[in-house]
């Protein structure tokens, strides 16, 4: 059964605030007795495609695109069979991991209705992406090898979503970062990409190190790692602890979902191949920090300080990202910008409490489709114009790529927040929820998160009138041309879920009252059209206005103008990697000379010394063997003499 | 006349010789020195045989007399041979153990 | 003088004891020290000599005559003579050079035997070594029995090995001081041929046969006035018969030998004697 404990005022204030939700598991029952089979799938296929080898390279995307079709089958059943269960918390035992002791963590898999949600997340559009790849990547001879990571991938992301305890969380956690460094660096041969794949697997790192942290706290404040052993144990065991592991998981969130201060890996990652770029690092991968903060709502409802930090976070990133995003060229690294915005939109919704953790959810499940589409469409492009990504190379490509042209805008208007879109159906809660929580600093928070939802528009619209309005500005060999039908209809099918995924969320309550039982009830019920909302759509709309003024109604220079001193700024990412560089990379170079000045002379002139003292003593001590009979003889006499005064003292 | 002069008289010699095999160069010089010690420790033998009124410090100081000349025929034979090789009899040509 | 002291002492026999005692022993001390300070080999044998006759002497007081005439017999009788035939073999010409070559020898010696004589000095002063007793006492039979009942009952196993050494030095010295031919023993056929070769058949003339002086390093004078250097041995230097003689230093008298080109000399630096 699970259980729900309601505190019955939504006054802001700590405790009475939250609205703890606490988790209850039962053992799994009927078709959710299979659910390993989610993970078994995609392992299968990545284990065959990396082992097998180049024998599996002609059928090898085959069986990378059925593994995935297949989880996503599975997952649909097991989502049915939720919906009809009364329990819909249910663990599935596969096997005790560690047994040390008092302490006990078990591989289990625990289907609930927020992981059911973001199951179906990533087998629906992953299953959608890796079609796609079959058309994206068809001329690539490492095109089996791509198959293989990106269901090692999946297997991965899926283990991170199912597990039960933060042991196996993390082992998902580690395994997404694996294939995220494999599929950036996909194309070895290319420097940028090897660098970039190590940059972004160093950045998080340091994320990493934040969950490993929070992941002994745990073990030694409550002595285990489950969910439901932390959860119902954090209530008594402190603030101080709850702040601590709230802000530690916090920076493995930042870290995976690329947020401030750990943002500089996610526009270098777009060395990727495009799909990659959708499916990791639009839609599944960067929300697994989103995901960590929301499972974890029980810790942070004691923490009143972690959600503040949360919030400021994600307000700060998505600022961040969107300044970033309009003013970069380069078509994916202006989506990656937009990402790193929208993530932030979530992360701000995460630290808002009950409040703001079903629409961080809801814009989270949105944002894969209608980010995967424009990724999808933004590669469709870079296929038909001869892997040019530059937009100042584009124009007026309405006509020559009309699918793409289609689905593209119909997830524009989505992430616009233009109504009825998805956008405008998620994003609006959001920003309705902070000016309702955190009382005076909400305000802020709010204010920045409008003046967000402006900047998103208008970047979006700049990109808009860049690649698809306006005159052409190809090269001399480009013709444009749409792409074959394996990589138009899976676009199509996520543009139906960029245009009805929002509504279909949000209308009635549909997923808030899905997720009560995880992550809680609002205290304060929302309509649709609020004085926030209003606001927000009217940015909106200024910021399509001025994005036309300045693209569209002006013609686009081919070469990029020089621009103001911010549009400088946020063409080198706002200074992310210079801060980086000069705080950390720079003392870490020095240490390192250091050291290694200290080994080569300290270390090693101990050891040459005591080799150079051996041999010099040994040098100076050779001379005593004169050769001189009469020398020897004068030790020898010493002896004597000496034996003598012994025996002397002795008697003596 | 108490035996403890001739003893210190034995001891006399015997740094003396012993002195002189330190010093000389000639090998048969050191010889005639190593042969001075070997006479102060008979003269303490002897002495050591009337004070304690027994003669067995006699018959060691006969055997140290034997074992002497056994030893001088010998050296002084490697001395001769030496001398045949080289054409020195000095000691401190004898360094070829020199570091 | 044996008998005298055998039969027991009176106080003029303590006297007369004390008195050669003393004699004795400045006399070897005097000898031993020359012994080390000489150059020349020979009187390092010499002085070696008196130190043995002293000691001789006073084993025949101490009531050891038979060690006493043992000493004089075979250690200066027979094993100093030794030592002078070797000598005479390796070269009695040869002295010692006073500069010591290896640096702080003779300090060092000196310290090492300041040191030991200062150790037995305390020894035998913290030693009680008293009077000795009288000399009746344990003494039922002479000397020279009870030493032969000592060596043959006692002491019989050293007596047999030390024979055996002896033995075995004999033996060693011979095979040491052997010298294979290398070339067959010359003849008299040979020698004659090598003589008439040299073109000296007649022997050497002797020395100052016409001169004015009969000395062994004078050189004859032939009929037309001039000397033969023939006629003087080698290993001295001839002299002018006109002039007086004049002492040659011995590194002159080395000097000579060597440009005379007939003897091999030793190379120098530490090796002459």
């Amino acid at each position: 059964m699970t259980t729900l404990t309601a505190v019955a005022d939504g006054a802001a204030g700590s405790a009475a605030h939250a609205l703890a939700a606490t988790l209850t598991t039962v053992p799994a029952t009927g078709a959710l007795k299979l659910s390993w089979l989610l993970l078994a799938f995609p392992l299968f296929g990545a284990v065959v495609l990396l082992i097998g080898g180049r024998r599996t390279d002609r059928w090898g995307h085959l069986l990378g695109c059925a593994m995935p079709l297949a989880a996503f089958a599975y997952g649909v059943i097991a989502f049915f069979t939720l919906l009809g269960d009364t329990d819909r918390s249910q663990d599935q035992h596969l096997y005790t991991y560690i047994l040390v002791g008092h302490f006990q963590a078990n591989v289990n898999l625990l289907v609930d209705q927020l992981s059911i949600c973001f199951v179906l997340l990533i087998t629906g559009v992953g299953s959608m992406i890796i079609i796609y790849s079959v058309g994206y990547m068809a001329h690539d001879r490492g095109r089996r090898r791509f198959f293989g990571y990106m269901n090692l991938f999946l297997a991965a992301m899926l283990l991170l979503v199912l597990a039960d305890n933060y042991l196996v969380l993390y082992v998902g956690w580690e395994g997404v970062g694996l294939a995220s460094y494999l599929l950036i660096g996909f194309w070895q041969e290319r420097n940028s990409a090897a660098v970039a794949a190590k940059k972004a697997f160093v950045v998080n790192r340091v994320g990493d190190a934040g969950l490993t942290v929070a992941i002994f706290l745990m073990f030694s404040a409550f002595g285990t790692v489950s969910f439901t052993g932390v959860f119902h144990q954090v209530p008594s065991g402190g603030s101080g602890v709850a702040t601590a592991l709230g802000f530690l998981l916090l920076l493995g969130a930042c870290g995976k979902s690329a947020q401030v201060p750990l943002q500089s890996w996610l526009l270098d990652a777009m060395e990727g191949p495009t799909p990659v770029s959708a499916l990791i690092h639009a839609a599944t991968m960067v929300t697994a920090g989103v995901y960590l903060l929301v499972r974890s709502n029980p810790i942070l409802a004691v923490s009143e300080d972690a959600q503040i930090g949360i919030a400021i976070v994600g307000t700060v990133t998505l600022l961040f990202g969107g300044i970033i995003a309009a003013a970069k060229d380069d078509i994916k690294k202006s989506l990656a910008g937009s990402t790193m915005s929208q993530i932030g939109y979530m992360t701000l919704g995460a630290g808002l409490g009950p409040e703001g953790y079903v629409f961080s959810i809801a814009l989270l499940l949105a944002h894969g489709f209608y980010k995967a589409g424009l990724f999808l469409g933004a590669g469709s492009v870079i296929h038909g114009m001869n892997d040019e990504q530059d937009m100042r190379r584009y124009g007026a490509l309405a006509r020559a790529l009309p699918v793409t042209y289609v689905t593209f805008g119909l997830a524009y208007l989505a992430i616009a927040g233009i109504p009825p879109f998805s956008g405008f159906f998620v994003k609006d809660p959001i920003i309705e929820g902070d000016f309702t929580e955190h009382g005076a600093g909400g305000w802020i928070l709010g204010i920045c998160a409008l003046i967000g939802a402006g900047l998103t528009a208008f970047y979006m619209t700049r990109m808009m009138y860049m690649t698809w309005w306006g005159k052409r500005r190809w090269a001399q060999d480009a013709h444009p041309h749409e792409s074959p039908p394996v990589m138009t209809w899976p676009m199509i099918v996520l543009a139906v879920g960029s245009v009805g995924a929002g509504g279909f969320l949000i209308i009635n309550d549909r997923l808030q009252n899905f997720l009560a039982p995880v992550v809680g009830v609002p205290p304060v019920e929302h309509g649709f059209f609020t004085v926030a909302g209003g606001v927000a759509l009217l940015l909106a709309l200024a910021g399509i206005a001025l994005g036309w003024a300045m693209y569209g109604r002006v013609p686009v220079p081919e070469t990029a103008p020089h621009g103001s001193p911010l549009t400088v700024a946020a063409r080198n990412e706002l200074y992310g990697n210079t801060i980086n560089e000069s705080l950390v990379m720079r003392p870490g170079q020095w240490l390192t000379r250091l050291s290694v000045y200290f080994d080569n002379r300290g270390v090693d002139g101990l050891v040459n010394s005591l080799a150079a003292l051996v041999g010099g003593t040994s040098g100076r001590w050779r001379r005593i063997q004169t050769g001189f009979v009469r020398s020897y003889a004068l030790s020898m006499f010493f002896g004597a003499v000496i034996v003598v005064a012994l025996l002397l003292a002795v008697r003596l | 006349m108490s035996p403890v002069h001739y003893v210190a008289l034995a001891v006399i010699l015997f740094v003396i010789g012993g002195v002189g095999v330190l010093v000389r160069r000639n090998a048969i010089v050191v010889f005639m020195c190593i042969e001075l010690m070997l006479n102060a420790c008979n003269l303490a033998f002897v002495a050591f045989a009337r004070l304690h009124a027994n003669l067995d410090g006699q018959v060691i100081a006969f055997f140290v007399m034997v074992v002497a000349a056994a030893e001088v025929v010998v050296g002084l034979a490697i001395l001769m041979a030496i001398y045949r090789a080289r054409r020195s009899a000095s000691v401190d040509d004898a360094n070829l153990l020199k570091y | 003088m044996s008998g005298v002291l055998a039969a027991g002492g009176t106080n003029t026999d303590f006297v007369a004891e004390e008195t050669i005692f003393w004699i004795l022993a400045v006399a070897s001390v005097g000898a031993a020290l020359a012994m080390i300070l000489v150059r020349r080999a020979v009187h390092c044998a010499i002085m070696l000599a008196v130190v043995m006759l002293c000691l001789a002497t006073m084993y025949a007081m101490e009531g050891a005559p038979f060690l006493a005439f043992v000493q004089i017999i075979v250690y200066t009788g027979a094993v100093l003579m030794l030592f002078l035939f070797v000598l005479m073999l390796i070269g009695i010409s040869n002295a010692d050079s006073i500069v010591e070559t290896i640096k702080g020898q003779r300090l060092a010696a000196g310290l090492a035997a300041i040191g030991l004589l200062v150790l037995l000095a305390l020894t035998i002063g913290h030693a009680a070594i008293g009077p000795a007793p009288p000399q009746n006492a344990g003494n039922n039979v002479n000397n020279l029995t009870g030493i032969a009942q000592l060596i043959f009952t006692t002491y019989v196993f050293p007596f047999e090995v030390t024979g055996a050494l002896l033995i075995t030095a004999a033996v060693g010295a011979m095979v040491l001081a052997h010298r294979e031919r290398e070339t067959p023993r010359p003849n008299q056929r040979e020698l004659a041929a090598r003589r008439v070769a040299s073109g000296r058949l007649a022997p050497d003339p002797s020395p100052g046969v016409y001169a004015l002086h009969d000395a062994a390093d004078r050189p004859a004078l032939l009929p037309d006035g001039s000397t033969s250097e023939l006629s003087v041995s080698s290993a001295l230097s001839p002299r002018d018969p006109k002039q007086e003689p004049r002492f040659v230093p011995p590194e002159e008298t080395l000097q000579i030998t060597a440009e005379s080109g007939e003897w091999e000399i030793a190379p120098s630096g530490g090796a002459d004697q």
